[in-house]
């Protein structure tokens, strides 16, 4: 490799640079880290292969969309199953595709679920009626996400910018 | 009583500011934003904002009311703390309270060493294409610029041989700046090492404008101040802008012997007094938390880097390798017009804004000086939008 990046450290650089702007091609992420296009796409076929990258989405702040949306973050007590632990309730509230995220967590509570709908109403029924039912499940606690400042790294309304003079020495 | 104006108010105009000629950049400026949809590779100036944590130094420095003058020289904490900076990166070693002087950016301290040391008639060596104050400066403090033409099949080095031929009995000061704005170029330690023979054979003081150390690719840079015996013979003049994102800041420092910083400082406290104390606390952030923000931002520059010097070859331009800085300095003699022509028409036709090389002096004639320090995707707009204009003008050439 002419850079002398080993696959590992290119497979890394182009986590971060496809993190910046997942629409960047080979060829020029290439150029970029010093690498042959061909390596590129091999580095890039491999990490989708093992679902290193899981897919290429946009970051989308949801709030300018004309559309009603309500986020709620769930703090989930659990009991956990013997001998599979967490996984298969998280399982079991995971696969809901009003659920939007699931983590298991240190510390008061076990899970932390993300939950979409359309309205309060819907978010509200869902955790009574598919969450709080759910055996292992011994309490939850619902916060409603009220405004999105930053996800993933990205502010949602820069107002930074570039404000630099169009010519300086 | 009214001031007679029949012979015109330029006529009160000291003689040697009446002949300095206003920057050719200047004129670009004003072209490019009177233009709309301009891409601009104008720009000598990072792309990135303040670290978020240097700028809440000086906030909270104004909060707990540190709105005072400090010492000329600047804060002895951050005076420290520049010492402790260029003895890790650049094993320079500077004694705080002595050597150092804290200036408004790296211009005032470039300004305060040629008022410190210029003598009536006194000649400057300055290796050109370079940026656009020293030969100004030099003129309005009395002395006489003396161009070195540099050339891109030498990358923009100075070569000992043109130093040499250059050199006349009224010799004083040689300035030095690499990485090179415009070029890009860089001159290695083995590079300089010739050229600080001559320092030493001519009695020369050297000015190194290394405002761009911290932005080299692929190798570390050399101070010129750390060469065997180059430490009495040279100011060294730095700052925060390029390495930290701290342009507006306006924080600079200069470092050499007491005897020259002390006459810099005596200039300084008459001129300005002291740095503003917000921009220092910011400065004082930046040089103990601010390494790892500034390594990322020069990773960022470097991949860049590599994809305009790849693209302007890609679309015909000849582009030596810049190691440096954060421009790139392709030739556009191939077109057959000058970097003047060249650069309006990529202003107007092609909506690309940049520097044409001729502003910066010798043998900046039929280059084009391209900062990289935007975006990826206007990058790329760019080099796609100066490709149409070469096209078009080998068309128009047929």
């Amino acid at each position: 490799m002419p850079g002398g990046l080993v696959m590992d450290q290119l497979k890394r650089k182009l986590l971060e640079l496809l993190n910046t702007d997942a629409r960047m091609t080979a060829a020029t992420l290439a150029t970029m880290l010093d690498a042959e296009e061909e390596q590129v796409k091999q580095a890039l076929r491999e990490m989708e292969e093992e679902h290193v990258i899981i897919k290429y989405a946009p970051v989308v702040n949801w709030g300018k969309v004309d559309e009603d949306k309500v986020t709620a973050l769930i703090e989930v007590q659990i009991h956990p199953e013997k001998g599979r632990g967490f996984d298969g309730i998280a399982e079991k509230i995971y696969r809901y595709p009003e659920v939007k995220s699931v983590y298991l967590m240190s510390g008061a509570y076990d899970l932390c679920v993300e939950i979409e709908g359309r309205t309060l109403k819907e978010v509200a029924s869902f955790v009574s009626q598919r969450l709080s039912t759910v055996e292992a499940v011994l309490s939850t606690k619902t916060y409603f996400i009220l405004k999105k400042y930053k996800q993933d790294g990205v502010i949602f309304e820069d107002t930074e910018g570039d404000q630099r003079m169009l010519v300086s020495p | 009583m009214t001031i007679q104006t029949e012979k015109g108010m330029l006529s009160y105009l000291n003689s040697t500011v009446k002949a300095i000629p206003p920057s050719g950049i200047r004129k670009f400026f004003d072209l490019a934003s009177a233009s709309k949809d301009i891409i601009s590779l104008g720009v000598g100036e990072p792309d990135f904002v303040t670290p978020w944590n240097v700028r809440q130094a000086a906030v909270e420095g104004i909060e707990t009311g540190r709105t005072s003058y400090t010492g000329n020289a600047g804060l002895p904490e951050l005076r420290e703390e520049i010492a402790i900076y260029l003895h890790r990166e650049f094993e320079l070693h500077y004694e705080p309270m002595k050597e150092v002087i804290v200036t408004i950016g790296g211009s005032e301290a470039i300004d305060l060493a040629l008022r410190a040391l210029i003598e009536h008639g006194d000649e400057i060596l300055i290796p050109e294409p370079c940026y656009i104050s020293y030969s100004p400066l030099t003129r309005l403090h009395g002395g006489v610029p003396v161009g070195i033409e540099t050339f891109a099949s030498d990358q923009f080095k100075l070569r000992a041989d043109a130093l040499e031929k250059a050199i006349t009995p009224k010799s004083k000061v040689l300035i030095l700046c690499y990485p090179s704005n415009p070029t890009g170029g860089i001159m290695t330690r083995e590079e300089m090492l010739p050229i600080a023979q001559l320092v030493e054979k001519h009695d020369l003081i050297v000015i190194s404008d290394e405002i761009y150390a911290e932005l080299t690719y692929g190798m570390k840079h050399t101070s010129f101040a750390s060469l065997p015996g180059m430490k009495d013979r040279t100011i060294l003049v730095s700052g925060f802008s390029k390495a930290f994102a701290m342009t507006g800041w306006r924080m600079g420092y200069a470092c050499g012997h007491p005897d020259l910083i002390a006459a810099m400082l005596k200039i300084h406290q008459y001129t300005v007094m002291c740095a503003p104390i917000m921009g220092q606390l910011a400065s004082i952030e930046a040089l103990r938390h601010g390494m790892e923000e500034k390594d990322k931002m020069r990773e960022s520059y470097n991949q860049r880097r590599r994809l305009v010097v790849t693209g302007f070859r890609q679309i015909g331009l000849e582009c030596h390798e810049p190691h440096g800085a954060f421009y790139a300095f392709p030739s556009i003699q191939s077109t057959g017009l000058t970097s003047e022509q060249f650069a309006y028409r990529l202003l107007q036709e092609g909506k690309v804004a940049a520097v044409p090389g001729h502003v910066f002096g010798l043998g900046g004639e039929g280059f084009l000086r391209c900062s990289y320090a935007t975006s990826v995707s206007k990058l790329n707009e760019a080099i796609e939008r100066i490709g149409n204009l070469i096209i078009m003008l080998s068309d128009e050439k047929k």
